[in-house]
């Protein structure tokens, strides 16, 4: 009874500070440029350009990979994989419908942002799934781009445990995810 | 491998549709979710834009700096092979720290200096040393401030509270970041016998 109450405590602490997360980040960058006599609102304007570089650069691929989720999904072939991966996933408690997110991360980032808003779009971005998937999707890097790039800027061949060792920690935050989600939000 | 995938996942669509008599459906999703690729795109951009002007009054303020000083003292557990001295520690330190702000601009091209500096004490040209491993893991499980792509992409998708996923992101990426050092770590020894 003591640790459930004393868990109950925490998640409400915790919710609470959710509020305060965005807030505080903004006074803190805000007041350290201040003091250093940064010209906060020229900078924040001249940096903000990059995120529209940002957006403008991914809308192609965007397109391309929402249309593949879209036909994919329409088609039924997503609700058979979902259908036949339901006995493995339910072992860990993963929803079935996240599992295709779990495959797609380490590949492409433009695909999995395709995919977490296909499937957000289709359970909500508060359902249980919706939270798992955004959990998911915060919580790891593009593998195979990211050893592509740096390694094969200095010329590595033989990467050794890297991949190994990458991916063990992509299904740590996989299965962390879906853990985390329940205790906070419930399922 | 993308171009795969890509292809795949639309001819099996195609395909798993005609057999279950949905062409109908899956031509009007193909439409559809071109149209829902721009709109999401849009519904991006303030959020996106919000969070590169706050992170680059971040940059301007010398914060890279400040907590590449926090951090330091990690690097050397993390990096015993590299001298505290070598050039390695500092463009390591401040990629981490790019990433940590989520300034991916920033992040990737000291990323690529870390790497070099890396492959100037590294024995074997082609081989990845334990360092390198260990630079890259911590580079995939990148612990972020701020995730802004995925709360501008919840706030796009109609979520009541888009930030209530900051801490269990925390929490999930802190598990993963933890997980790969020790299997770098680990396998790194095993490698070696």
């Amino acid at each position: 009874m003591g640790i459930l109450a004393l868990l109950r405590g925490l998640i409400i602490i915790f919710n609470n500070f959710s509020d305060y997360t965005v807030p505080l980040i903004f006074v803190v960058i805000l007041t350290a440029g201040i003091m250093k006599r940064v010209k906060v609102y020229d900078v924040f304007v001249d940096s903000a350009k990059e995120g529209i570089n940002t957006i403008v650069k991914i809308i192609p691929s965007l397109v391309g990979l929402m249309v593949a989720i879209g036909v994919f999904r329409a088609s039924g072939a997503l609700d058979l994989i979902i259908c036949v991966t339901k006995p493995i996933t339910s072992i860990f408690g993963i929803p079935s419908e996240a599992l295709p997110l779990a495959f797609l991360r380490p590949i492409s980032g433009s695909a999995s942002l395709a995919l977490v808003s296909d499937l957000m779009k289709n359970y909500g971005a508060d359902s249980f799934i919706g939270r798992v998937v955004s959990t998911m999707m915060g919580s790891t890097e593009t593998i195979f781009y990211t050893l592509t790039v740096y390694y094969g800027s200095v010329g590595i061949k033989n990467i050794r445990h890297t991949l190994v060792a990458a991916l063990l920690a992509e299904a740590t935050s996989v299965l962390v995810s879906v853990w985390v989600c329940a205790f906070f939000f419930g399922r | 491998m993308l171009n795969y995938i890509w292809m795949g996942m639309l001819v099996i669509g195609f395909i798993v549709g005609g057999i279950n008599g949905k062409l109908g459906e899956v031509t009007q999703a193909a439409f559809n979710s071109s149209k829902s690729a721009v709109e999401l795109s849009i519904g991006l951009l303030g959020i996106l834009c919000l969070w590169t002007g706050l992170m680059g009054v971040a940059e301007k303020s010398g914060l890279i700096s400040k907590i590449s000083k926090i951090v330091s003292p990690l690097i050397s557990f993390l990096f015993p092979e590299v001298s505290s001295k070598s050039p390695a520690v500092g463009a390591i330190v401040m990629n981490l720290t790019a990433n940590f702000l989520g300034l991916g601009n920033a992040a990737t091209p000291l990323g690529l200096k870390a790497m070099d500096e890396l492959q100037k004490i590294n024995r074997k040209k082609d081989t990845a040393s334990d360092s390198m491993v260990m630079f890259l893991v911590l580079n995939t499980t990148a612990i972020q401030l701020i995730p802004a792509t995925i709360i501008a992409l919840r706030a796009a998708s109609g979520s009541g509270n888009p930030a209530e996923i900051i801490i269990p992101i925390w929490i999930t990426s802190i598990s993963a970041t933890i997980v790969g050092v020790i299997a770098v770590k680990v396998l790194g020894y095993a490698k070696r016998g």
